[in-house]
This record gives C-alpha cells, structure tokens and sequence, in this order.
C-alpha cells in the first residue's frame, strides 16, 4: 500500500482540480510524440504525425490526450488503492495494446514538463515531488499484469 | 540517436537564449533534483545545506550549468571536449551514471518552467538529445 503524506495527498488533488484535462492531455502527449517518436508505433491508425505542428493539429491524438488524461483521473480519487484501479487497464495495455511498459515512464515525463510550465514558480521542487511520486505510483500499477 | 546538424543549430539557438538566465537554471535544477529524488542526496553528504536555494546548491548549480553552456559549443566532439570532466567523474567522483539522466530531466523541467513559450516540443527533443550525447561522453572513462 503506498503511504501519502497530508501534503501529497493534498498537492495531488489540487493539481488534478485546477488543470484543464482538455489542454493538458493533448500537449502530453504530442509533446510524446515528438521527442520520443518510436512511441508513434502504436498510433499508425492516427494520420500524419511526421512534425510536432501536424502532431500538435492532429485530432485523433488531442482525443486521445484525453482519454489518458481521464484515465489519470480515476488514480486521483482512488489514491489508496491505484493498484486495483488500474488492474484491468494493466491488462489491457499488455494482452490487446502490446505497449512497452516502459513507454509509460516516458508519457509520465512528459506529462510532468507540460504540468510544470502551466504552473510555472507554483510547481515547486515539493510539488514536483508529490506529482512525480503519483506517477510512479501510476506507472508501476499498469505495468503490473504484464507476464 | 546522434546530434544532427539541426538539433545542433536548434540547441545553440535556445541557449542564446536561456544563457543570462544559467545560473538561476542550474541552481534549480540541482535543488528540484535533490528534493524530487532524494537518493541522489547522496553524494553531496559534505554540503551542511541541501535545501533548494542553499549557498552550496546555488554555487554547484551554476558551475554544472556553466560546464554545460560550455558543451554546447563542443557539440562537434563531446566525448574529446569533455575528457578531463569524464575522468574527474569516473575516478574521482564516481557518480552512478544513471544520475545523469536524473539531473537532466530536472534541468528540463526548469527550462519548461522558466520558457514556457520557447520550450516547444522541437526544442525539448533537441536539448534532450544534447543531455543525453553530453551524459554519454561525461560516462566515457567509466570502464
């Protein structure tokens, strides 16, 4: 069971409650995209993504953004137990999706680059710890059913 | 994933930029470090202060970062333009390699902090690269 402190439960939720999912969720994961473009492996069905503009302009993957990004959003009010939340989607991206678990850790960076230059100052080194440690959190619960 | 000339000319560009601002960078980089992943707290158990904004990680943050700038105008032969660096950091410091890639995620997250605008994805994939080529040449002498 992961122990939170009062200040990451608290810094967790905040941020989740003031970010706009519908600008967030598409940056990451163009900004994914872009600076790790083997990831682009499991979007061939999703049209051009061949530079960032047309990546950015690309409305499957701002669909897309989102649903990840609500996907997050069930880890934010489930903190005490991310590992049952996420069990079945664990599944699904190793038995139908076939993602490398590790591609998790690199949506996961970008995600905190985008989250940081939204809040800029207000994304202290204390809040960059609570964030990062929920995704890790996240990133280890669905890289969890893969055998 | 070598440097390609346009990831080369991208990350002298962006440096231009961000320069008057290295110190400040470099010293939040290292105090994010520090607090965000506190095992690399480590190798600094000689500094009395570890606290983002501390004397010691204000002064360290702007000689890697200055180190850094310098590599910049290496970027055609990282690994001869930083040799003295990567002995000093094999033999003597002995810094767990994998730390490198830590610290420049964190010196990522503080330039998307302090260039929301600049920082696009083209220029985080190119300074990315920079990091990743400039750590690869800074492990050179490890073994």
């Amino acid at each position: 069971m992961v122990e939170w402190t009062d200040f990451e439960r608290a810094t967790i939720q905040s941020i989740f409650s003031k970010m706009d999912y519908d600008d967030v969720g598409p940056a990451a994961l163009s900004r994914c995209l872009v600076v790790y473009p083997w990831t682009q492996r499991y979007f061939g069905n999703f049209g051009n993504l061949y530079n960032a503009t047309v990546t950015a302009g690309n409305p499957m993957v701002a669909a897309h953004g989102k649903t990840v990004l609500r996907g997050l959003d069930r880890a934010v009010k489930n903190l005490d137990d991310i590992k049952a939340t996420y069990a079945e989607l664990s599944v699904l991206h190793s038995e139908k999706l076939h993602v490398d678990p590790d591609n998790f850790r690199l949506l996961a960076d970008c995600l905190t680059i985008v989250v940081a230059a939204r809040m800029g100052a207000d994304f202290t080194a204390d809040v960059q710890g609570a964030f990062q440690k929920f995704l890790a959190v996240v990133v280890s619960s669905l890289g969890r059913q893969y055998h | 994933m070598s440097l390609t000339a346009k990831d080369k000319s991208v990350v002298k560009a962006f440096w231009g930029k961000i320069s008057g601002k290295a110190d400040v960078i470099g010293a939040e980089a290292l105090g994010r470090m520090l607090t965000a992943y506190p095992q690399t707290k480590t190798y600094f158990s000689h500094w009395a202060d570890l606290s983002p904004g501390s004397a010691p990680v204000k002064k360290h943050g702007g000689v890697i970062m200055g180190a850094i700038g310098n590599a910049v105008g290496l970027m055609d032969n990282l690994v001869g333009g930083l040799s003295a660096l990567s002995d000093l950091h094999a033999f003597k410091l002995r810094v767990d390699p994998g730390n490198f890639k830590i610290l420049s995620h964190n010196i990522l997250v503080t330039l998307a902090i302090h260039f929301p605008g600049d920082f696009t994805p083209e220029v985080h994939i190119a300074v990315d690269k920079f990091l990743a080529a400039l750590s690869a040449a800074l492990a050179d002498k490890y073994r």
